[in-house]
């Protein structure tokens, strides 16, 4: 089982375990972590649900995989090179331990 | 009467003045004489049967013959959303007839006049107009609104009568939306009434009361970009502002705007922040006279307005549709569309659709996962001024609880004869201390 830490903008964290396969936006959602929104409910449809992936694990992750999530990131606030969609995260256990922080709003 | 929904048939809940024959035409009509483009049908409140029956017999339905030439409704949730993400294929861009079903809103056709604006376009061009201005409305930037509008709100409901009939969509909707879109502009405060009407006048057609001809839409509407220009040429020569006019007239992007693309913006953001958080705001209203209960619960526990608003906004759903054109001949879910074919997604419909919202008619106020709806739209199109809009809300609700127990509604609402804004020009209430 899988964990995450999220670190939100003012510097909380929370560390969540998860099912493996488990999307790091669900991740979020389903253990009350603030600071993902996550509107379309993890169709790369809204760009509510950007983190930033911690350098140390952005080769891990890699950068956004789809057109669609490429696309619906050029729109959030203070894109990154490390930015993701979390809802195209899936954390396997080859994520254990993934770190990744939260923007300081979503829209 | 209190706690009644007016004249629905059998207590849906819809609070309109469909009659028992709406619904029985919409089970015995034939499905491929189902034109759910009809405005009277969103004035009396009357298409959800029909939208109902498309979800369940014929999701993708093409309507051969309409007031708007032909066109296919894409009536379920995911459907689309999947619509909505595929700009590829289906196209907002103006060249191909815009975004929405009539095509004399934004073009020149028949007495219309040719208003290009950003959620008119598709990639490259719409990305960085779109960009020049999402900052304004970004959540950052939305919290130093947040005292201004509470201040304005306090005010206009401590002018409100308690006891005593007036209409809400006057009094307050219209009022506070027009005071944010006058901030948001930097426009003259005295002058707000003229937003409001410029607003209306672009989405109406001659005779259904707002205009009497298309000269007189276009007279107004060159008199709104005159106006603009004024400001413009104010704002371009002085230091930049946090006003979307001067941030426009600032931004590298928008400088070259044509003088149609120029006025099509504003009026894009004079409707998109306009009519639609006026409805919402009205809406909500009707939602509280219907079902009093949820909104006792948020009273008991204000954490739970941040479910009760986004779903203010779903149940209302300002926006009764987006249009796209197919660019290319694609097949959709079995139907075979055809490259030009105008393609509407009902969000009025996908907002109902019981396979991806439980009970979707109902308004529950603390509704798990409360902002998965389609009111805003989603993909590169989805509304910028979405938590602005949430923000108007909140606030209103809030300064709302702490001053009244009950809104009544206490005469037939007036609903906008429109199958694109699906509002209200008059609620009767009346409050109670």
């Amino acid at each position: 089982m899988p964990k995450i830490k999220f670190l939100t903008s003012d510097g909380t964290e929370y560390v969540v375990t998860v099912q493996s396969g488990t999307s790091a936006m669900e991740a979020a959602v389903q253990n009350l972590v603030p600071g993902i929104d996550a509107d379309c409910g993890g169709a790369a449809a809204c760009g509510t649900c950007h983190v930033y992936v911690d350098p140390a694990w952005f080769e891990k992750t890699g950068p956004a995989g789809s057109d669609q999530e490429k696309e619906m990131l050029g729109f959030v606030e203070h894109p990154n090179a490390t930015s993701r969609l979390s809802c195209q995260i899936s954390v396997t256990d080859a994520l254990d331990g993934l770190v990744l922080r939260l923007p300081t709003g979503q829209h | 009467m209190p706690g009644q929904p007016f004249g629905t048939p059998s207590g849906t809940g819809h609070g309109g003045t469909a009659s028992a024959s709406d619904a029985e035409i919409a089970r015995r009509i034939p499905l491929e004489d189902i034109d759910v483009s009809d405005p009277g049908l969103y004035q009396r409140e009357a298409m959800h049967p029909y939208f109902e029956r498309l979800r369940r017999e014929d999701p993708v339905h093409y309507c051969r013959e309409s007031a708007y030439g032909p066109y296919w409704s894409v009536t379920k949730f995911n459907d689309i959303v999947e619509i909505d993400t595929n700009h590829r294929v289906f196209s907002s861009d103006v060249s191909v007839g815009s975004f929405v079903l009539d095509d004399t809103t934004l073009n020149p056709i028949d007495g219309g006049i040719y208003l290009p604006n950003f959620l008119g376009m598709d990639p490259p061009r719409h990305d960085e107009h779109r960009k020049a201005v999402s900052p304004i409305v970004a959540p950052e930037n939305l919290a130093r609104f947040e005292a201004l509008i509470r201040q304005r709100t306090q005010s206009v409901l401590d002018s409100l009568p308690v006891g005593r009939e007036f209409d809400w969509v006057d009094r307050v909707s219209i009022e506070l939306t027009t005071m944010m879109l006058a901030t948001l502009l930097d426009f003259p405060f005295e002058e707000r009434r003229k937003l409001t009407r410029w607003s209306d006048v672009v989405t109406a057609t001659p005779g259904t009361g707002v205009i009497d001809t298309w000269e007189q839409r276009e007279k107004e509407l060159r008199e709104c970009e005159a106006y603009f220009k004024n400001l413009w040429n104010e704002r371009v020569n002085a230091p930049p502002k946090p006003d979307l006019v001067s941030m426009l007239a600032h931004s590298s992007t928008m400088q070259n705007l044509g003088p149609a693309e120029f006025l099509g913006t504003l009026v894009l953001l004079i409707v998109g922040g306009n009519d639609t958080t006026r409805s919402s705001m009205s809406g909500g209203v009707m939602a509280q006279h219907i079902y009093p209960g949820e909104f006792s619960k948020v009273r008991a526990n204000r954490a739970l307005i941040a479910s009760m608003i986004p779903e203010i906004v779903r149940w209302q759903t300002p926006i009764a549709h987006m249009r796209r054109t197919a660019l290319e001949d694609v097949e959709f879910k079995g139907k075979q569309i055809r490259k030009g074919d105008k393609v509407v997604m009902w969000y009025i419909s996908g907002n109902r659709d019981e396979e991806v919202i439980e009970r979707p008619s109902e308004y529950i106020a603390d509704r798990p996962r409360a902002r998965h709806h389609l009111s805003f739209g989603f993909g590169i199109h989805r509304c910028l001024g979405n938590r602005l809009a949430e923000l108007q809300l909140r606030i209103l609700w809030e300064e709302i609880f702490a001053r009244f127990s009950k809104i009544e509604v206490v005469g037939e609402p007036v609903r906008v004869p429109s199958n694109l804004v699906h509002g209200y020009i008059e609620l009767p209430v009346r409050l109670h201390a």
